[in-house]
């Protein structure tokens, strides 16, 4: 693995680094106002909308985005497909930030956050809350996903001979960590669905199915794929790296073919359970949106010149992974509605977090890329 | 003796943190619809004896301790607008045109009491991942932990009557909502709502009785006088009135499972703002999905065990680790 990876001999400190870095700091300023004065004081969240930006977006897009990981991991080691083993290190370094960085914005999201290990209480614990499952598997992948990073990083102390027994030694345990870091993602982006069934009538039943599982893990799979071309893409422009071209271009048709299973399955349930789909005004633009960005990608690849095409492919990605988030806002905040006089748009302070909070991931991302060997050697893939 | 669906997922998974130990030979209990509690206590609400003098509003916060919640700028007034993390009770109220006469759809009125309906198959208590909020096993009671919650706040995304509210303005807040007066039980007191009614608009008591009681007022000829018992359903107190028109639906019944709460209007109630529900609980809707999906935790072994086999398989037929 060691030879088929290398690190950006580059500078971390640069310009763009240090406007993340003011981003980071703004937000942390807030982080803090938020804890001495309460949710209200920063967020425009209310009873009728209790859960708002950062619970869709940090949470529900940010996981979905981290799949990566979890999508290659299905691609190379249950499908045995090693060709693109080469991306499966950099796709799991944005899983272990996306994910690490969810959960981050969970505890400050949570209002009582001094009770939040009661949730790791067995016997304090309501095992029939689809939320227990979702943030119980969600806190044991991202301890999963440190181990799986954990190689990465051990291999940046080569003259160390604890790291390199350490990491000899995970090696061996790799299949049990890698069928974990696959089933836990499978439970709990799942269960991020199963999540808004309880709402019943308050979510528009342009969402609002029993399938919400079989959808949010569909996506997020398909996500994990975008997210993973999408990275590699910017990355070569960022590092002036050659393209890995072929390999995108197949991992690009694979992520089609499941964004085709979930289309047909999709509209089966809309059309099964007879929704409103051209009929409920503003929602039906933001259905009939979401699921036109989510074609785009079947439509790129359905062309084969146009799947050896880099922008396109790039537009491909970007497309599913708008697709993805919105049909994640959608389903938790668009097409929610509490009753009559409630209203949600997410308030200054509360985006300057979530911003806050996306700065810290790049710039870890930034800084592990150029530290430890992370990113494929060019002529490898 | 079949298990009740909260058992077959306490002993499906407990004792586990993530899924590790939480295999359970237990046979899936079919998910049948939670039944009412025999000793289960409620309210029923009558709006059409309702004088909408708020009273009970009065009491609902002397009784909990609440503070007055303004919305009038000079903050004289204690005039909340909806329930709210300082109102637990609001009598609203209906009006169509001309609005003058009571308990009439077109050109009337009609109060109406929102409050916690205490469901008999709570989403609340369903959603909660701490059973901070919990039915009392005996009254039937949605009560609240605060020392358990962690201010998830899924509680508020499941409820459908919008009722446990949460305190944004706080930096240690909790959720907030009507527990049935349950604190006032031990000193032999109960619901202060029901207790200080005038008119026995809102009456306590066993919630079987209630509901027989709402179907002999159904029953009742409009015009004719009838007995209407005051503050408790097995009170001696009672008052006579001239039954006036009902539309022929007890709410609560069945909306959303049944709820223990209990209301009888001449406005149709999606009028008066409460929702139309099915019969079946999303509580139940959500844990019946989430049970097929994890019934003896047979799908994530399974799952496990396939795709470790897979990865052990393929991994040994590679150099690489």
């Amino acid at each position: 693995m060691a030879d088929e990876s290398l690190h950006m001999n580059t500078k971390v400190v640069t310009k763009p680094f240090l406007l993340l870095a003011a981003l980071a700091v703004v937000a942390v300023v807030l982080i803090i106002y938020r804890f001495m004065a309460g949710l209200g004081a920063v967020t425009n969240l209310s009873d009728g909308y209790p859960w708002g930006l950062w619970i869709t977006f940090d949470d529900l897009v940010g996981t979905a985005m981290g799949c990566g990981g979890f999508a290659m991991a299905i691609l190379v080691y249950v499908l045995n497909r090693w060709e693109y083993h080469p991306v499966v290190r950099s796709a799991i370094l944005t899983s272990v930030f996306g994910y690490t960085l969810a959960s981050l914005a969970l505890f400050i999201d949570i209002g009582r956050y001094w009770n939040g290990y009661k949730i790791f209480l067995p016997w304090q614990v309501n095992f029939s809350s689809v939320l227990v499952q979702v943030a119980l598997c969600v806190a044991a992948y991202v301890v999963v996903l440190w181990i799986e990073l954990l190689p990465t990083i051990l291999e940046g102390y080569p003259h160390k001979v604890k790291a390199v027994e350490t990491r000899r030694r995970l090696t061996r345990w790799l299949p049990a960590i890698a069928a974990v870091g696959i089933m836990l993602p499978t439970l709990h982006q799942s269960s991020l669905g199963t999540l808004m069934v309880i709402a019943g009538y308050k979510l528009s039943p342009l969402w609002q199915t029993s399938f919400l599982p079989l959808f949010f893990l569909l996506s997020a799979v398909a996500m994990g794929f975008a997210a993973t071309v999408f990275e590699s893409i910017l990355s070569s422009v960022a590092f002036k790296r050659p393209f890995e071209t072929s390999m995108l271009s197949k991992l690009a048709r694979v992520m089609a073919w499941v964004v085709a299973v979930y289309l047909v399955l999709r509209c089966a349930d809309l059309l099964f359970r007879d929704a409103p789909v051209f009929t409920s005004g503003f929602l039906s633009v933001m259905l009939i949106l979401e699921n036109l960005f989510y074609l785009v990608p079947v439509l790129i690849v359905v062309s084969p010149s146009l799947t050896s095409d880099l922008r396109f492919l790039f537009l491909a990605s970007c497309s599913l992974l708008l697709a993805g988030s919105l049909y994640r806002f959608n389903g938790f905040l668009i097409g929610f509605d509490p009753g009559a006089g409630w209203r949600y748009f997410p308030a200054v302070p509360e985006i300057l977090i979530t911003l806050g909070l996306v700065a810290i991931e790049l710039m870890a991302y930034l800084y592990f890329v150029k530290r430890f060997s992370v990113l494929p050697k060019a002529g490898h893939a | 003796m079949g298990l009740s669906r909260r058992d077959f997922f306490k002993l499906s998974a407990s004792g586990s943190l993530v899924l590790a130990s939480s295999a359970s030979p237990v046979p899936a209990a079919a998910l049948e619809p939670v039944p009412r509690l025999p000793e289960g206590m409620g309210i029923l609400y009558d709006a059409t004896v309702c004088i909408g003098c708020k009273a009970c509003m009065a009491v609902c916060k002397e009784y909990n301790y609440l503070p007055p919640d303004h919305h009038d700028p000079s903050n004289v007034w204690d005039d909340p607008e909806d329930l709210s993390s300082k109102t637990y009770n609001i009598v609203k109220l209906y009006t169509n045109g001309a609005g003058q006469v009571k308990d009439q759809e077109a050109n009337g009125y009609s109060y109406i009491r929102r409050l916690c309906m205490h469901c008999v198959d709570p989403s609340c208590t369903s959603a909660c991942p701490v059973d901070a909020l919990h039915k009392n096993p005996h009254t039937g009671a949605v009560l609240y932990d605060k020392d358990a919650c962690l201010g998830c706040r899924y509680c508020q995304i499941a409820c459908p009557y919008n009722v446990p509210k949460f305190e944004w303005d706080k930096p240690f807040p909790q959720i907030r909502k009507c527990q049935l007066c349950s604190h006032l039980i031990p000193q032999g007191g109960y619901a202060a709502c029901c207790e200080f009614c005038p008119t026995g608009a809102s009456i306590y008591g066993n919630v079987q009785d209630l509901l027989k009681e709402a179907k002999r007022r159904l029953s009742l000829t409009t015009g004719q006088m009838a007995d209407y018992p005051l503050r408790r359903i097995d009170s001696s107190d009672k008052t006579q009135r001239k039954v006036t028109l009902y539309n022929n639906h007890i709410y609560g019944a069945r909306e959303g499972g049944g709820t223990q709460v209990l209301m009888l209007a001449n406005v149709p109630f999606n009028k008066l703002g409460l929702p139309l529900l099915p019969a079946e609980s999303t509580a139940d809707r959500t844990e019946t999905l989430y049970h097929a999906l994890y019934k003896g935790m047979i799908f994530p072994y399974v799952l496990f065990g396939a795709v470790f086999y897979l990865i052990y398989k393929n991994t040994s037929n590679q150099d690489l680790p």
